[in-house]
């Protein structure tokens, strides 16, 4: 199955970026494709390069770029939500691009189930 | 909107498929920015042709309510942007009537049309869509 995902929240403010990062690494451990993921609201904030967490406490930007890395994931964050809070093309981490709503619509038709994580 | 132009020009591209979205919007419309940047994503999906409703449950409902004064806020009043919706033929907005009453509200302070269902004609509603969108 094809699956995407649409992240509403921070990270590490509120837990739907870990939820979502855990379906995706479980979606894709049973063999199915996770298409895209797309960054919205203050989950543009998963994808800032500047994130430095204490080094007891997991790395939620970085794990994103591996799961792209690793699987082909497409990391998608929102332009105007982006410019909203400061995210532009010079801080966003490896394997996130910046683009328009346009990508959150287009996988929404084109996945077969379309998964909101948020409040 | 910028984003409205860039969305029909990906839309040329996109599969014809037309699938059935519905925005489930639950919060009230200022305090949190959910209500005005979910406004943002139906307003581009309807500029992919889908089949787009909006649902209002919960303090949602106060995102139609008429005469908001935001100017206080210093943030803008949208407001204008539900009464815009007839024209990207997003017409199909469902209100449950349980939020308004459990709020005082009636339908007649309500800023557009809509359609008054129950939590149990809303659920059905909700079944029949492929893809939904909560804010």
């Amino acid at each position: 199955m094809n699956f995407g995902l649409l992240i509403n929240e921070g990270p590490y403010n509120h837990q739907a970026a870990d939820t979502a990062y855990q379906f995706a690494r479980a979606a894709l451990g049973k063999g199915h494709r996770v298409q895209r993921v797309f960054f919205y609201n203050d989950g543009v904030n998963n994808a800032t390069r500047l994130t430095e967490p204490p080094q007891d406490d997991r790395h939620i930007v970085n794990r994103w770029s591996k799961l792209a890395a690793d699987h082909g994931v497409d990391l998608v964050v929102c332009v105007a939500a982006g410019l909203r809070r400061g995210l532009v093309e010079d801080n966003v981490a490896p394997g996130f691009r910046i683009s328009g709503l346009g990508q959150l619509v287009e996988a929404g038709i084109e996945s077969d189930r379309f998964v909101v994580f948020g409040d | 909107m910028a984003q409205v132009a860039e969305a029909l020009e990906q839309e040329q591209d996109a599969q014809s498929v037309v699938k059935k979205f519905m925005f489930v919007n639950r919060k009230a419309p200022y305090g949190t920015i959910y209500a005005l940047e979910g406004l943002e994503v139906v307003l581009i999906s309807a500029a992919f042709d889908q089949d787009v409703s909006l649902a209002f449950l919960d303090d949602g409902v106060y995102q139609l309510v008429k005469g908001q004064q935001t100017k206080g806020l210093e943030v803008k009043n949208f407001s204008p942007t539900y009464r815009a919706l007839e024209g990207y033929d997003v017409e199909k907005l469902y209100v449950e009537g349980e939020s308004l009453e459990a709020r005082g509200l009636r339908e007649d302070q309500l800023l557009v049309p809509v359609q008054v269902v129950s939590a149990q004609e809303m659920a059905q509603l909700m079944e029949q869509q492929d893809v939904i969108i909560g804010f």
